[in-house]
């Protein structure tokens, strides 16, 4: 029969092979990327100069870092409205440990520890009290300002020292933060990829019924990934702070949008199951870029928000009209 | 009555997706008061033909006529205002609406200066469409207290409230019960003898044979014929689908070797489930027959883990095993494929290969880190024993036609070492040809050693597929017949007996 024959006859093209069409579906958002790095050169030459550039990068480090976070967190169909809030706690904290201390592995620990935890019981309150992720996390946002505010009673935590360099340093040209973000976009490019973890965020994300009824522990998924998730939002807040000079506690509130423009535009999806960090972490770059070239051309910051606005939205069309366009 | 006159005729349609041709030179005459059985396996181009005639595609070759005059739908609703609608398989209504909104959503009477919708109205005239068609519904009911049939009803009740004069129903009986059906045929009568045309898409052959008056077949996306269903056979049909006579549906089964390797004990649900013991031995197959609420389904959802039961005991090789979710359920070597596919089957926008791999990952990790060769290399391998129809493995789920998708899912129960199978209605909405290879699948499955748990609410597929059959109704089993002794007649009886005393009927409970 047809049908059998046909099997047999595809057998050899089991190995997988790429299409041009998949590459554009899955990459389309690399050609706005190039798209604007042209534009940008042409508008001003001083865009593509290396300190500029580096700059862009090292300017956006920090939202690099809590979009990863929030990657993992959308693609298996949750949010965290708590990132800017807990990221300016760890920092502070961070940077608290620091001023008492001395030591930079205690301050660094603290951070990411902190993080963890603020994630860990956002997770707990979505996974035991099956409240929205959305809910949870504008709750834990809220709790989060708040020890802020009483543990640094609103003024800045200064004389942080070596931490500093974690901000600020170089590692021959590189600065820190660069190597810091690099190396957490590969962590959580490999995980996503390579391990059964990441196996499950996409598949939670995709289809939740079908997890469950294929034997996913889902609960302690979705824990894992708000823990995972915090531990980078503590990260990013000792970097955050160690390139600040001081543990701001005003500084931080509405990251967690950057952050997430930055996956949607990255072509994360909301619907879930869609989205990888490598897109993300384009998407990051995308918008600094913008905010780069406005600056560069002396747009006022009020025009950029605009501009920024419609760019955000028209990125977003053109990658989801590119993604549909096959059915 | 202008019973012969033409309504629409579609003329040498052709379709391609990106460089892939769908149709080819299709031919599709349709008559007033005449219902039109459109057949053809999966893929076979039927529902691109139906997505052209309501205006989803408006990029085809070829010409439409509607009433000798020539069109050309550039969305859905011009085909709709022309007259042409489709209740579709998959039912999209709005749960926290009312019946009556539900019917009119979009074209609500309104007020004119206010803008607000005139729900007066709107229920009068709900009112006044279910008198016209002798049904009991209360137009003020939520949508989400009906039943699938009821909803499929408001479907249909929404098509005859805009006037169409062209209906057409994909697989409208697929979750209806006998009653239901008979019920749904009585109403098309209806609409016949009032001038409107039906296109019935269905895979169930006696249900064409009862309720159409004429047939097209469709192949591969090419027109075969189109016949007064009198002059053919339900032989002849199938074999113009599927281009060969299929011998015999059912493939011979080898007997089972005996041990029993899977047993329930008295496994209870309040207000569910009774009382169920039974077992399935080395090589076995045992089928589930009953009408659909007779527990079929939570039978096996509870020996699953789906669902939480009262009491009970699952013994696997004679031992005693706890199960309280899926997930024990699998490392114990327990695996289904649930009949509802989309929801519990597969996790669609992902690839074939991540779908696989989902409950394997206990021998396809290592430190948590997937070990792709191997995984993709066994994964390649069943596919292709499944005969598995895709590009690659890389390919979404959801691309793949149902009887693929089906086979995905038993692809990755297939990775495992299996102590009961429990295939619920696992030829659900699969055409023919793909039916077949599932019986051969699961008498391969069986003659390996698997046993399994069918359940199917087509008795013939029951008595040709299982070595023995439990009858259920009422969430208890009714009778245990084996094969041979096992008759359509017999099961009706042991279900009638059991349930003589409540009789239902589809328009009973929507006022409730």
């Amino acid at each position: 029969m047809s049908r059998q024959t046909a099997g047999a006859a595809k057998a050899g093209a089991w190995a997988g092979r790429v299409k041009f069409s998949e590459l554009y579906r899955k990459y389309g958002i690399l050609f706005i990327f190039i798209a604007i790095v042209i534009i940008s050169a042409i508008l001003n030459p001083v865009f593509l100069t290396p300190d500029n550039l580096l700059n862009i990068v090292r300017q956006n480090a920090v939202i690099v870092i809590l979009a990863c976070a929030q990657t993992l967190l959308i693609v298996c169909g949750m949010i965290d409205l708590s990132a800017g809030f807990v990221l300016t706690l760890s920092g502070c904290l961070a940077a608290g440990v620091m001023v008492e201390t001395g030591s930079l592995p205690a301050a660094l620990a603290t951070g990411i520890v902190i993080g963890g935890v603020c994630g860990w019981v956002s997770g707990f309150l979505v996974t035991r009290f099956r409240l929205q992720p959305f809910i949870a996390t504008l709750a834990m946002a809220n709790v989060a300002n708040g020890i802020t505010q009483v543990y640094t009673n609103g003024s800045a935590v200064s004389g942080i020292g070596a931490m500093r360099n974690i901000g600020q340093g170089y590692v021959g040209p590189i600065p820190i933060p660069i190597l810091i973000m690099f190396g957490i976009v590969l962590l959580a490019w490999f995980i996503m990829k390579y391990t059964k973890f990441g196996l499950y965020i996409y598949a939670i994300g995709g289809n939740e019924k079908a997890a469950i009824a294929s034997g996913i522990n889902v609960d302690r998924t979705k824990r894992n990934i708000f823990a995972f998730s915090g531990l980078l939002v503590g990260l990013a807040g000792v970097v955050l702070m160690a390139r600040l000079n001081s543990g701001q506690p005003s500084v931080g509130a509405g990251y967690e949008f950057d952050a997430i423009t930055a996956a949607v535009i990255g072509g994360t999806s909301f619907t879930g199951g869609v989205g990888n960090v490598f897109g993300t972490l384009i998407g990051a770059l995308i918008v600094g870029m913008i905010n780069n070239i406005l600056n560069l051309m002396s747009v006022s910051t009020k025009y950029q928000l605009i501009i920024k606005g419609v760019l955000i939205a028209v990125a977003v069309i053109i990658d989801m009209r590119t993604k549909s366009s096959r059915t | 009555m202008e019973q012969s006159a033409e309504l629409i005729r579609m003329e040498n349609i052709s379709k391609a997706f990106s460089g892939v041709t769908v149709l080819e030179n299709v031919t599709l005459s349709l008559k007033k008061g005449t219902v039109h059985a459109l057949v053809g396996e999966n893929g076979a181009g039927k529902s691109t033909l139906m997505k052209i005639l309501t205006g989803m595609y408006d990029d085809y070759g070829g010409t439409i006529y509607l009433e000798g005059k020539e069109v050309r739908f550039k969305n859905e609703k011009e085909a709709l205002q022309a007259g042409i609608s489709i209740v579709a398989q998959e039912l999209t209504p709005i749960p926290e609406l009312t019946i009556a909104e539900n019917i009119f959503l979009g074209r609500e009477p309104g007020k004119i200066l206010s803008g607000l919708i005139d729900k007066k109205k709107l229920f009068a005239r709900t009112s006044e469409l279910m008198s016209k068609l002798g049904l009991a519904f209360d137009p003020r009911t939520k949508m989400k207290a009906l039943s699938v049939a009821e909803t499929q009803m408001i479907e249909i009740i929404k098509a005859i409230s805009r006037d169409s004069k062209l209906i057409i129903m994909d697989e409208p009986t697929s979750a209806l019960t006998d009653a239901e059906t008979a019920y749904l045929f009585r109403q098309i009568e209806s609409l016949k003898a009032s001038g409107i045309a039906i296109v019935f898409i269905s895979h169930k052959f006696d249900e064409i044979f009862r309720i159409c008056d004429e047939v097209t077949v469709l192949r591969d996306g090419k027109f075969i014929a189109t016949k007064p269903i009198g002059e053919l056979t339900e032989e002849e049909i199938v074999a113009m689908m599927v281009g060969r006579q299929i011998a015999d549906v059912y493939p011979p089964l080898s007997p089972p070797s005996g041990d029993r390797v899977f047993e329930v004990k008295g496994l209870s649900r309040r207000g569910v489930l009774s009382d169920i013991s039974f077992h399935v031995g080395r090589g076995e197959i045992v089928g589930i027959a009953g009408m659909m609420g007779a527990g079929r389904t939570e039978v096996v959802r509870a020996i699953f883990g789906l669902d939480p039961k009262d009491e009970g005991e699952i013994l696997l090789d004679g031992k005693p095993v706890r199960i309280r979710n899926p997930r024990e359920a699998i490392e114990h070597g327990i695996v289904m494929v649930t009949e509802d596919r989309k929801n519990l089957g597969i996790v669609p926008i992902r690839s074939i290969l991540d779908n696989i791999a989902l409950p394997n990952m206990d021998f396809y990790a290592r430190w948590g880190v997937i070990r792709k060769d191997k995984l993709t290399k066994d994964a390649a391998d069943i596919c292709r024993s499944l005969a598995v129809k895709a590009h690659s493995l890389d390919m979404p789920v959801e691309q793949l036609s149902g009887g693929n998708q089906q086979k995905v899912v038993l692809a990755k129960w297939l990775l495992r070492d299996i102590k009961l199978l429990i295939l619920d209605e696992p030829t659900r909405g699969i055409d023919i040809g793909a039916k077949h290879e599932i019986y051969k699948l699961m008498r391969d499955l069986a003659q390996s050693g698997i046993p399994i748990l069918m359940i199917s609410s087509e008795l013939p597929e029951v008595i040709g597929m299982a070595h023995r059959i439990l009858v259920m109704a009422e969430g208890r089993i009714q009778a245990e017949l084996a094969r041979g002794e096992a008759t359509q007649e017999k099961i009706m009886e042991s279900i009638v007996g059991a349930k003589a005393e409540e009789t239902k009927t589809i328009t009973g409970g929507a006022g409730a």
